[in-house]
Parts: C-alpha cells; structure tokens; sequence
C-alpha cells in the first residue's frame, strides 16, 4: 500500500493546519468518487459521532471536607443516592439511579422523571444541587451529617467514568407479544407494531474501526462535549462475535469504557432521560477520532449504513427469558428510512440514538482538528478484538447452601 | 359519554359546591384535570365528565344555570426543540405525522396543524420535550 502514515506525521499536520479531516459519512462519498487509493492518500483523519442512551455512565465527585470532617456512609445528589463506600468524601453518581422516594413502577408504567443522568446534567448546568450525607462518626471523621449546596464548581473533581459506552451495534427490537411493551428501547407496540434500533450506524464509533486497531486504552475523544479518553475496554466486551465480510460486527459486540474531566463538558451533551416503565439514564455524546494509517483504515471508515447489519430481537419473551429465536437481520440504510420488511409486513422503525446529534458531534470534532485544538493519539495497549477467546458468561444458578448461611456472606 | 371542560368562575360562584352536586344529583363520574381557585377572586377548573347522555348534559346545564362559563377543554401539544435531542422516536408514533422525520437530516420536525392532540408521543419522548398544555383564558 501506497499510503501509509504514522501517527506523527498526522499530528504534524494537525499542528501546521494542514491535516485533512472529514467525517465518517463524509468519506462515503469522497471513496465514491476518488476511489480507496486516492481518497486514502489525502484524507488524514475521520470523525465518528454517537448520541444516545447509555445506561452503563456515571460520574466520581470528591465534595472536599466538611468541618468538623465526615466519612460519608451515605450521599445523597438532589435525593439520588451515589456509591459512597470508597473514601471519606468520594462518591459515585450513576447514570441510572433513582430517587430513593420515586415511584418506580408500582403504577405501570412508571415515568422515572428524574434520575442520575439527570443530576449530573444539572451539575454541568452549573444548577444548584443539593448534597445530602451521612456518617456514622469517627475519630478522625466526627461529622454525622451534612445537608447542603452545591454546584460543580464547589467540588474538587468531577470525572465522568462510563463502564460501557459506544456499543459497536445493537439490537433491533421488536414485540412478539399481543400487549404493548415499555423497554429500555421504548415503547413497544404489540405483535410487532413498531420497530426500535439505537445506533448511528454508519457514524457510530466502534462501527468505523471495527477491529479496534487504532482505538484503544488511551484514545482521546470527543466526551460529553469536552475531551476524554478510552480507559478500558468497556464492561461485556465481546468482540468474538458474528461479522460481515467487511469485519463489521452483526450483533453487539466491541465497548469501551470512557473517562474524562466533567468540568469542561456542555449539558448539551449529558442529557437525562426519562424511559417510561423501564427508568432513568442519560444521553451520552461520543466522537472519536480515526486516523487513516493506510488504506485499509479508509476501507473500514467508508462503512455504509446499507453493509451494516443487527439482529431483530423480541422483547417480549425472546430478549427478557433469553429465548433464542432467530428473527433475521436488518441493515441501517432501511431503520434509518423508517421501514423494515418483517415477516413480510411493512414495520415502522423507531430510533432512540439521535443521527442530526452523532452528525453533529463528528463535524464539530473535526473542527477541533481543523484548528490545531486536538492532536490524535495512539493506543498505549490495544482493547481485545476478533481474535479474543472471550465467553459471554450468565450469573450462575447455585444454591448458597445450608452451611455458607451463617458465614456473614448473606444479605439479610 | 365522557369530555373534558373548563368552567370559569367568579369568586362568589367559587364558593358553591358544585362538584358534590354534580356526583351527588347527576350520577357524574369527575376527574379534577386542573383547578386554580380561591374564595379571594376568579378562577377555573378543568374537569373531565363521564357519564350517560342525559345525565351528563343535565349536569352541565347546571354547572351553567350557577351562570359558570363552560367551555370545551382545548388541549395543544408543545414540542420544545430546545429541549429535543432529534432522537426521533415520537415520530413513528404520531398517527398524523405531526411530528416528522426528515429522512435526509434525520432531524424532526413538529406541524402543530396536523397533531391531533391524541397524546402519544408524550410518554415516548425520552426527555419529555413534548408536553400537552391546556388552553385557560386570563380571565372570565
């Protein structure tokens, strides 16, 4: 191959205002008209985008000390509870906790109007949050109790770290059943009314460097509005899955888990949301940039919605029981007009990832390295891909046993 | 038969009982939508009335015999595209695409003078951009 480049030379262009950055619908039509060969000599960089529900988010925040100083037991943000057993002020927001007081679905469907995505949206907001905590008290942390206000600015830090983000693929769901369904994917309509997707396809991160060889730990990207990087491969990576002749995953496979300061991100990129009778979770905003080391990588970049296939899924039973069912596949071009064939009946399609947003986020990253503001980086370790002999494992059924009861390894 | 109605009151109408009367004379089945009232001044209720025909406009000529103004609750449906984050799910839920895709941006759209006021798309609206506003007069 002809043009090859490292990831020096892209930066140096980066620097010099020089570097040529497209995004990754826009390589489409370039490859279309050029050819791989050309188009992969002048393009430099392209920019993938996602904006959708990622449940697996969150935040830590150190609140600083109260004075007589507390270890905190328990916190409270706006009434949402965050993980607080790590040090005395450390705490964990996540995206999908509820109030403790909220009515979750005891009348179905519920509507989960406020949760942890929520707060942290208001946080970056700059909106009054009030912290609530407590402690048992100790010698060295006396306090038992502190009822304040904060905003984001009154913590020390704030570092968003999301387990599992930027799904390389996902489900198609559908509703088998004969009553309406309300799911992580939406609502459901039944005996198949509606049917929901969620990714950007052709724009999604994972989908355009689909072996992952130039994202991995220490990527830096586009998160939540401001710059993070790749920590980790995401929690349920699962890379060894079904792929099409292009290496694109044919179900949900490769995730990353991402990590980045909250304090210079946009609430326009953190967004809480409200899933009727399934709960809260936030809106995640993702871009990620791909350098064109040779054009191989432009091939993978070129990736079309219409050569990207997912599952169709019923989350009537087949989903929530773990029923196989082979229910065929769907490309992105046909959910993305609003119909699929299933079964031979014309089905309306519902997304629940924002395309203008994904398109959005990769135009604005690529602005960012138009003007010299973003330099790429390579992987310090790549993430397990194709090759990985990774088992997607269930919780085992075992019976704890007599004889384990009184051992304390019990939740009472 | 069942509607949804806004009655106006003055404040010395305010002071009857009339939601009583209704269940009590008129065999009315009520569910209180709205009501901004107090003994001081003005004020509205927003009720929906269910019940057989006659009983039903017996009722509401009662409500109007106390010299209340009823009339037909009307409803808008408010998108906020401010809030919006062009995901796209209400729009395979409008019945009268309303609320549209636009399949080359992707982006949705909102034509107040095609929705139907049917309501769907509020609970599939993950952050609650789209909300349904009762029309009330300032004042009777």
């Amino acid at each position: 191959m002809s043009a090859k480049k490292s990831y020096e030379e892209i930066n140096e262009k980066i620097k010099r205002g020089e570097a040529v950055v497209v995004t990754a619908e826009e390589v489409i039509g370039i490859v279309a008209e050029k050819g791989y060969a050309k188009a992969a000599q002048e393009i430099d960089v392209v920019t993938t985008g996602t904006f959708g529900p990622m449940c697996s988010s969150g935040a830590f925040i150190n609140f600083g000390h109260s004075n007589p100083r507390i270890k905190m037991k328990k916190v409270w943000l706006n009434g949402v509870e965050a993980y607080s057993g790590i040090a005395a002020v450390d705490a964990y927001i996540g995206a999908g906790q509820l109030p403790e007081n909220d009515p979750e679905n005891k009348v179905f469907p519920g509507r989960f109007t406020y949760g942890g995505g929520h707060v942290i949206h208001d946080l970056l907001a700059r909106k009054d949050i009030r912290l609530e905590a407590v402690g048992y008290g100790t010698n060295c942390y006396p306090n038992k109790k502190v009822d304040t206000i904060i905003t984001l600015d009154d913590v020390n830090d704030a570092f968003l770290f999301n387990p599992r983000n930027a799904y390389q693929n996902y489900n198609c769901a559908i509703n088998l059943g004969d009553k309406v369904i309300y799911t992580y994917m939406g609502i459901l309509k039944p005996k198949v009314g509606n049917a929901s997707y969620s990714s950007a396809g052709q724009l999604s991160p994972l989908l355009n460097d689909p072996y992952y060889r130039t994202i991995g730990i220490g990527t830096r990207i586009f998160l939540g509005g401001g710059v993070g990087y790749v920590a980790w491969n995401g929690t349920q990576h699962h890379p060894n899955v079904a792929r099409g002749e292009n290496g694109v995953p044919q179900t949900g496979a490769g995730t990353l888990a991402l990590i980045g300061d909250l304090k210079q991100m946009d609430p326009n990129w953190l967004v809480g949301l409200s899933f009727i009778g399934y709960g809260a979770t936030m809106a995640v905003g993702i871009g990620i940039p791909i350098p064109i080391l040779d054009e191989e990588m432009l091939h993978y970049t070129a990736v079309k919605d219409e050569d990207i296939y997912c599952p169709i899924v019923d989350y009537n039973e087949g989903y929530p029981y773990n029923k196989p069912m082979d229910l065929g596949l769907v490309n992105y071009k046909d959910l993305k007009n609003g119909k699929i064939i299933f079964n031979g009946k014309e089905v309306v399609t519902t997304p629940q990832s924002s395309y203008p947003r994904a398109r959005k986020i990769a135009e604005t990253l690529k602005g960012w390295i138009q003007r010299g503001q973003f330099e790429l980086t390579q992987p310090v370790a790549n993430i397990p891909s194709a090759d990985a002999d990774i088992d997607f494992k269930s919780i085992p059924e075992r019976n704890p046993g007599a004889t384990n009861l009184n051992g304390g390894n019990r939740r009472d | 038969m069942k509607n949804k109605l806004v009655c106006y009151f003055s404040a010395a109408q305010s002071e009857q009982p009339i939601i009583y009367r209704l269940v009590k004379n008129y065999d009315l089945i009520i569910n209180i939508i709205k009501a901004d009232i107090n003994p001081q001044k003005e004020g509205y209720l927003v009720l929906e009335l269910e019940g057989d025909k006659n009983s039903y406009d017996e009722g509401v000529i009662f409500i109007k015999s106390l010299g209340v103004v009823v009339e037909p609750l009307s409803e808008t449906v408010v998108w906020q595209p401010e809030v919006c984050i062009q995901c796209g799910a209400c729009a395979s839920f409008c019945p009268t695409e309303a609320l549209n895709i636009d399949r080359d941006s992707m982006e949705i759209s909102f034509d107040n003078s095609k929705c139907v006021v049917c309501g769907m798309c509020l609970d599939c609206c993950p952050t609650r951009a789209i909300q349904l506003h009762f029309e009330i007069k300032e004042a009777v």
